[in-house]
């Protein structure tokens, strides 16, 4: 008899013509029934490929395995013991790359769904209304830590400290925390309750948030180090600051950068307008120009929001676009369309200064550059016009530099990204660590989050070194 | 907790508020602004820094009620609170040492005008102020504007005050009188600001504006507030708002600033005729 293995679980979804007119979840996520079967799928292996695989390196087998038994409870204990946002990241997490292409089964075809076990798991335990069992313990002298946004990696690494007996305060420059959770990605991928539930888990260890406070304009970090108030920082400022193309015409009325579109739509709500204040003009025809995940989440919501024809326009070809394959294959079945090798020259307006068009010229791949992708250039002649009311630019972030340009000695690179020095995150300046996107450039949800919890271990490290030399003192 | 310490009518449909942010106070200079949502579902909305006071805490705005968050503040009482304040925000205004600068203001931009006054000052600046209204009613923090000027003069667009006419109209004039000027300020509606940037231009005076366009985060982090200064881009909220006036776009600015409009007057609307005991629609 030859051992059959069963196949993969398919996580049920909204059908995409339902789903384009309303931000409720995509995904649906499994039953406990399905959950178990899949879990069972997993061969136990000793060599643990997908542990490796994960950037904070959840105990995934393990997991897996109280899964199978059922004990959901204990499974999402044991994830949290890794990974303070496992609802967030059993969303977000590009899987494919990461653990579930380390799994053995990967070979096959078909890694065990360790995504949707894990979103399964964390949903399961916040449906269920579980708390967090064991509050560590803060000691009234512990030193206090001050974490410079409220984003992923200053969420990670502000948890793991909390969990490592320190005081944490954590200081957010918009009205709400998440970060990049809140502002950047839509409801329809991330609802915003999962994301009020996490940071809930994160408070509960102890972890105090302070919104509507902009490190380096409402308070100067040197002057809270110096102040002997904090022992120790870690900034985490993400990559907030858009990139426009640096064409004609990104000046005209219906040009967003998608962080302006999408900060509208989630922080802000407008896909609810009138019952929340702030408004958003979608237009009838939309182009995102770019095509990382940003870009399809700004596709998306275009589509949500009643535009006719929403097109991603991308120099490259579909093979070189950033996004998820999975987040193309959404966009796709929701009626996105794509101009490939498409390259915007410049943006037309009407006489009221409105985008009525964009000329493109068509590209063609030579080459490979530098980021290992073909190099595209222009075909001569080959400009054309596409009809518009909006364009969203997409084609990246970089880091925010208020609070950068403010520390006399923080050393950044050409990019303006702070330079971390080593594993850690440790920065040129003494006590401050930096992780995330503010360090590595535009990236994922889940390396933001594991730079965050390597930094908490940095500053557990120091601070335990000048902690023996104090006491080597007396 | 931002509350409401102080309220004040200083003209109809214009208020001051003394508000309760102790760290905005204790970092706020001239040019900076906050960002303010009055509640929950409301907009962020900015609002350049009028006075702060780091003793007591608080900070000074001065709001004209115009759209739906607007009218909300000029609901509010002393004891209220506003749900969100965050700042400050934006560049400081570099304060040069001049002998004598002219400030010209419309509206309610004497308000955002006055930190700048009282920096420059302090610096030993000779100060003469041309304030600007539509009528006599509308003219709003005269004392201020008088004790931290040398000399004040008023405009009315009906002349129910001063001279008839326009602020432009009494800057001309004093310029072609042979009157000098080291420095002028100009704050209030663009238009105002662009007219009197073509005046000072002519003459040769460099001229500092605060430019009030579209914000979300107010941080650098959404790009609406993009406005052309001297041929390059620059965010309002981060690299301003205060600017070198004959280097702005006005053109653009303006058009920016039209952009929502619509929404504007339609949630305004829908606020006024909101409420159970709304008669608007009954016939």
């Amino acid at each position: 008899m030859s051992l059959k293995l069963a196949t993969r679980v398919d996580m049920p979804k909204q059908p995409a013509e339902e789903r384009r007119y309303n931000f409720d979840e995509v995904t649906l996520g499994l039953t406990p029934e399905q959950a178990k079967a899949e879990a069972r799928r997993c061969l136990n292996c000793k060599t643990r490929p997908c542990v490796s695989g994960c950037p904070v390196e959840v105990l995934i087998p393990e997991f897996l395995a109280l899964v199978v038994q059922g004990q959901f409870e204990q499974a999402q204990a044991k994830i949290q013991e890794r990974n303070s946002l496992p609802a967030v990241c059993g969303r977000v997490c590009p899987q494919e790359i990461q653990c579930e292409q380390r799994c053995v089964l990967a070979k096959r075809g078909e890694p065990v769904a360790i995504g949707m076990l894990e979103r399964f798991v964390a949903d399961y335990a916040r449906e269920a209304e579980l708390r967090v069992v064991n509050r560590p313990q803060v000691k009234e002298d512990s030193p206090c830590i001050a974490v410079v946004g409220s984003g992923p990696a200053g969420l990670s690494c502000a948890a793991e400290l909390a969990k490592r007996g320190y005081s944490v305060d954590i200081f957010e420059s918009l009205h709400e925390t998440g970060g990049v959770l809140r502002y950047g990605i839509p409801e329809f991928r991330l609802p915003e309750a999962i994301i009020d539930y996490e940071v809930d888990y994160v408070r509960s260890l102890g972890v105090n948030i302070m919104t509507n406070v902009v490190v380096g304009l409402s308070v100067d970090l040197q002057e809270m180090l110096d102040s002997g108030r904090y022992q120790a920082a870690f900034i985490g400022t993400g990559a907030g600051l858009p990139y426009f193309l640096n064409i004609s015409g990104e000046a005209l009325n219906g040009v967003y950068s998608a962080n302006e579109f999408l900060s509208r739509a989630n922080l802000m709500k407008a896909y609810r307008f009138p019952d929340y204040d702030t408004p958003l003009k979608v237009g009838r025809r939309v182009a995102v120009v770019g095509a990382g995940n940003v870009a399809m989440d700004a596709a998306r919501v275009a589509i949500r929001l009643g535009a006719e024809e929403v097109t991603i326009v991308y120099r490259r070809t579909r093979e070189e676009m950033p996004a998820r394959l999975e987040e193309i294959e959404h966009a796709e079945e929701e009626g996105v369309q794509f101009r490939l090798l498409a390259n915007p020259i410049r943006i037309l307006g009407n006489e009221r200064g409105y985008v009525r068009a964009m000329e493109c010229a068509t590209m063609e791949l030579g080459e490979p550059d530098a980021s290992n992708r073909r190099r595209p250039t222009v075909v001569p002649g080959s400009e054309f016009i596409l009809e518009l009311d909006t364009v969203i630019i997409a084609v990246g972030q970089g880091p925010n530099p208020l609070l950068t340009k403010r520390l006399e000695g923080l050393a950044l690179n050409e990019k303006g990204n702070i330079v971390a020095f080593d594993d850690y995150g440790a920065t040129s300046l003494l006590g401050v660590w930096a992780g995330g996107d503010a360090v590595s450039g535009a990236a994922t949800v889940i390396s933001a989050m594991g730079a965050g919890k390597r930094a908490a271990e940095g500053i557990d490290l120091w601070l335990q070194s000048r902690g023996e030399e104090c006491c080597t003192d007396d | 907790m931002f509350t409401i310490v102080e309220k004040e009518l200083l003209a109809p449909g214009i208020h001051k508020l003394q508000v309760q942010a102790p760290l905005v106070a204790a970092k706020a200079k001239a040019g900076n602004f906050v960002m303010v949502r009055v509640h929950a579902g409301g907009e962020r909305v900015p609002f350049t820094i009028a006075g702060h006071d780091p003793k007591r805490g608080t900070i000074t705005l001065v709001v004209q009620e115009a759209g739906k968050s607007t009218k909300a503040i000029g609901m509010l009482s002393v004891g209220d609170v506003l749900l969100d304040v965050v700042g400050p925000l934006g560049t400081a205004t570099p304060i040069e040492p001049v002998q004598r600068l002219v400030a010209v203001c419309g509206g309610i931009g004497v308000a955002p005008t006055l930190p700048l006054l009282r920096a420059f000052r302090d610096k030993g600046t000779q100060i003469l102020t041309i304030m600007g209204a539509r009528t006599r009613d509308l003219f709003i923090l005269r004392e201020e504007v008088e004790s931290v000027s040398h000399e004040v003069i008023y405009v009315t667009d009906d002349g129910s005050s001063g001279a008839k006419g326009l602020v432009t109209d009494a800057l001309t004039e004093l310029l072609e009188e042979g009157r000098k000027f080291d420095q002028a300020v100009a704050i209030g509606p663009a238009r105002m600001m662009q007219a009197t940037c073509k005046v000072t231009e002519y003459y040769g005076i460099p001229t500092i504006v605060s430019l009030n366009a579209i914000m979300v985060d107010g941080t650098g982090m959404c790009g609406a507030c993009r406005v052309t200064v001297g041929g390059e881009t620059k965010f309002t909220c981060v690299e301003g708002p205060d600017f070198d006036g004959h280097k702005v776009d006005f053109e653009e600015l303006i058009l920016r600033q039209a952009f929502y409009r619509e929404e504007e007057s339609r949630i305004t609307v829908e606020s006024q005729h909101g409420g159970e005991d709304c008669q608007c629609h009954s016939s």
